[in-house]
């Protein structure tokens, strides 16, 4: 099997034996219910892990998602709370500028060859603390579109309830798919994080590929910041506090690599699914406290790291080139 | 006849990396169908020239011209839309990528957007097909051998090239039949018209294919001129400044002049890489190991220098069996390793010149003796001017140092640990004809001070030079060891070529 492909094996397996368990334990857990459910209440989490892919593919890491979702939440409910602005308007304004900002911190990624690091923690504060100065405080949205558009969905057999939300995610997912495998800039962000010495000599176009990754990473958490915000029905300047480490965490359990270069999209869809499965256990359960997620994801994490090392650090088999002589 | 039309240009070039000047008012011309050997020393200047004519760095001073008008490319990505198509000198292209991917990247054809990642892998086996290479074009490119690699990149190239094609030492990890084929292609793109620029430090190769020569030195033009004008000791000449005295010094060590044996490994392999091998190394003998590529050559060093664990077979060490289960081990019982893919497994690109070459006998030392400046110094000092490394000064980035360069450092580093026994896979790939004559007296050298080494290599020539003993590697198994009057290039060749009639059978 292609080497990055186990990684990826790993985490289905681990995700469809972890649900077995799960559904032996609680039956109904096996229920399109259940499974409606977690789609809604991960879409967030899952659209921003979708940018982190690409960023982490590429060889960086953004930290500033999760603040971009606090920021894009607030200045959505100013915007309709406070000027009276439609709602598709809001967001059009907001993502307009969430892209603006991941292209803004790209340029600097590039231009200045400062890592990503920084520069995406430098973002994340400004981020927060932007959204901090436009209200401290949560903002309400009461809006007719809100109660319309967060109660549609589409039913399932079964009964369960694929919301407009839950289905943005998937769509999400599926786009960006194919973006990453079947596009020349996927093609280029995987080059990036292959080695960026040869993929400039290769004549990959390193400054645009660079901005764009960005853009799209914050472009995403953006949209997250959307669906979170007709989740919950407000803005507030701390909400998704750490969620840029559960992405990061849904990545790296999906099969990507941290160093970058190596990793599926699809891979990140379960690493995400993981995480819900393990909260909607814990609430099944009632009797665990909630932290036990931070554990089980932590160890998750573990786990995955050191399966990476063992299929990628072992030296890649040399196959044998054969000669028509 | 008139002289055919010269496609690409640079005139008066100057390349300054902070105090260094690289390239001092450099002038090359090249024509339409015709093969242009650059040639000079390591460090000399061209990669730097051909990464200025294709874009990879800008000129300090002067002008690149394409078709008679002045143009300024950017990136790489510019040159190769002008149709100027490169393998540059540090080949690696995306290990992480499938080899049809690498062939194409950037110019993968797309429908309604998306790649047609048939159409690619059709193209790909196309392609390489011409290159009489049969490889899985789906699968990772880093799972493939450096050869294979260098090959995707040269094929890269030249799909790119619809003018100039520009090759800097493509040859370097090839064997003498893909040399062959490539030079095949080579004439071919030369008839429909394109100028193709050929970097090597292999002379005879530069007069079997090229039309014309431009030498540099110390980043000054020499000069250029028809190669039907030249001899190849005129060539040398104008490459080092000075003559060269015995190119290729045979002094063939006579067997018997060897000392006790050192090292005996008995029946050491392991499944799937290297068939079993029974062989002893002697003090103060050269064992030289010939074989085509992919025949277990590299595998075999890397199995003894503890790198892959052997599964078979015991190690005994003047008397005493030792175990060699990593390669921290073999440095503690003495052994260096100078690899093959220094680029992969060589050098530590951002550590300086000085750090790598002390980095082994730093290890050896252990944890606790840290070597002092001083003594950092020292020895580099010492190793630097014994092999002439030529660097600004070592505390630069190794990365910075020229191709040819960073081979001699790696080369010094096992030196200075002062091993028993030193393995060496093609210790002169990439390195000019007066630090190659210099190598090749060094392993004699070592030699009478009575090291064992064991020397892998594509050049017979050479291996011929300095072996006591020559192992033949075919199919992952040694198959010949040959002796005294055998060791020629003649009968070694026989003894690689065997194997192609069986396989035949
Ligand atoms: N980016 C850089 N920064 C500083 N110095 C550099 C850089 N690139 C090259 N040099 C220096 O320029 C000189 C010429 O290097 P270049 O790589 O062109 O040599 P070369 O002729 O290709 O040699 P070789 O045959 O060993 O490949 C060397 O002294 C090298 O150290
Ligand atoms: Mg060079």
């Amino acid at each position: 099997m292609n080497r990055s492909l186990r990684p990826l094996a790993a985490t289905a397996i681990i995700f469809l034996l972890c649900y077995l368990a799960a559904v032996i334990q609680f039956p109904s857990m096996l229920s399109t219910r259940v499974l409606g459910n977690f789609l809604t209440d991960n879409a967030f989490l899952g659209i921003t892990a979708v940018g982190m892919t690409f960023v982490i593919l590429s060889g960086g890491i953004d930290l500033s998602v999760g603040a971009v979702i606090g920021f894009t939440g607030v200045l959505i409910a100013v915007l309709i709370s406070h000027f009276g602005m439609h709602p598709l308007a809001a967001f059009a304004v907001t993502l307009t500028i969430a892209a603006l900002f991941g292209a803004a911190m790209g340029a600097a990624i590039h231009y200045m060859q400062v890592p990503s690091f920084i520069v995406t923690l430098a973002g994340m504060f400004l981020a927060r603390g932007a959204a901090s100065v436009i209200s401290p405080d949560s903002i309400p949205i009461n809006h007719d579109f809100y109660t319309s558009v967060s109660q549609a969905y589409l039913l399932m057999p079964g009964g369960g309830r694929l919301s407009l939300i839950g289905g943005i995610m998937v769509l999400v997912f599926v786009v960006g798919a194919l973006v990453a495998h079947r596009t020349r800039f996927g093609s280029y962000v995987y080059a990036l994080g292959g080695n960026t010495t040869s993929a400039a000599l290769m004549g990959v176009p390193v400054a645009r590929t660079t901005i764009l990754i960005y853009t799209l990473s914050s472009f995403l958490a953006g949209l997250s910041g959307v669906i979170f915000s007709l989740y919950t029905s407000a803005g507030y300047s701390l909400a998704a506090v750490g969620v840029e480490l559960d992405a990061i965490g849904a990545v790296v359990i999906g099969g990507t690599l941290l160093t970058g270069g190596y990793g599926f999209v699809a891979g990140t869809f379960i690493g995400v699914m993981l995480m819900g499965l393990v909260q909607t256990y814990i609430i099944f359960d009632g009797t665990l406290s909630s932290w036990w997620t931070k554990i089980v994801i932590g160890v998750l994490l573990f786990m995955f790291i050191l399966l990476q090392r063992i299929v990628f650090a072992a030296s890649a088999p040399r196959k044998k080139a054969f000669w028509k002589v | 006849m008139t002289e055919p039309a010269t496609v690409l240009q640079a005139r008066g070039v100057v390349k300054v990396f902070g105090q260094h000047r690289a390239l001092d008012d450099v002038s090359i011309d090249l024509r339409a169908g015709e093969v242009h050997a650059l040639l000079g020393e390591n460090g000399a200047g061209k990669s730097t020239l051909i990464k200025i004519l294709t874009g990879a760095y800008q000129a300090t001073e002067g002008e690149v011209l394409l078709e008679g008008q002045p143009v300024r490319f950017a990136d790489p990505l510019q040159a190769q839309a002008a149709g100027i198509g490169t393998v540059y000198q540090e080949v690696n292209l995306l290990p992480n990528r499938s080899v049809a991917e690498n062939l194409f990247l950037g110019h993968q054809p797309t429908r309604f957007g998306f790649v047609q990642k048939k159409v690619i892998y059709a193209k790909a086996r196309a392609v390489l097909a011409t290159y009489g290479l049969d490889v899985d074009v789906r699968a990772e490119l880093g799972s493939y051998s450096v050869a294979v690699q260098q090959i995707v990149a040269i094929a890269r190239a030249v799909e790119l090239s619809g003018k100039v094609l520009v090759l800097d030492e493509p040859t370097a990890s090839l064997d003498r039949n893909e040399v062959d084929r490539l030079f095949d292609i080579i004439r071919q793109l030369k008839a429909r018209g394109l100028a193709i620029i050929f970097i090597t430090h292999f002379l005879d190769q530069v007069f079997a294919i090229s039309d014309r020569m431009t030498v540099l030195r110390n980043g000054k033009l020499i000069g250029t001129s028809s190669l039907k004008d030249v001899s190849p000791t005129d060539v040398v000449r104008m490459m080092l400044g000075k003559d060269l005295e015995i190119l290729h010094p045979v002094s063939t060590a006579a067997e018997g002049a060897s000392g006790p044996v050192m090292l005996s490994f008995d029946g050491f392999g392991k499944p799937g890489k290297v068939a079993p091998v029974t062989l002893d190394i002697h003090r103060g003998e050269v064992v030289g190991v010939a074989g085509l590529l992919g025949s277990g050559r590299t595998e075999l060093a890397r199995l003894m220098f503890g790198v892959d664990t052997a599964e078979s077979g015991k190690v005994t060490m003047n008397g005493k069996e030792i175990s060699l289960r990593s390669p921290v081990q073999a440095v503690q019982a003495g052994f260096g390793f100078c690899p093959e893919d220094r680029k992969a497994d060589g050098i530590f690109g951002d550590l300086s010149v000085r750090e790598n070459l002390i980095i082994a006998l730093q290890a050896k030392l252990g944890w606790f003796k840290a070597l002092n400046r001083d003594e950092q110094l020292e020895i580099a000092g010492r190793y630097a001017e014994a092999l002439d490394i030529r660097a600004a000064n070592h505390d630069m980035p190794i990365k910075l140092l020229s191709g040819g360069n960073q081979q001699k450092v790696i080369l010094g580093r096992w030196l200075a640990i002062d091993p028993n026994f030193l393995i060496l896979d093609e210790p002169t790939r990439g390195i000019d004809v007066g630090a190659h004559a210099e190598i090749v007296r060094t392993i004699n050298r070592l030699r009478e001070d009575g090291l064992g080494l064991l020397v892998i290599s594509s050049e017979l020539d050479e291996i011929v030079a300095y072996s006591s003993r020559v192992v033949v590697m075919r199919d992952r198994q040694m198959v010949a060891e040959l002796h005294g009057q055998d060791i020629s290039p003649k009968i070694i060749v026989q003894a690689i070529a065997a194997q192609h009639q069986e396989a035949a059978e």
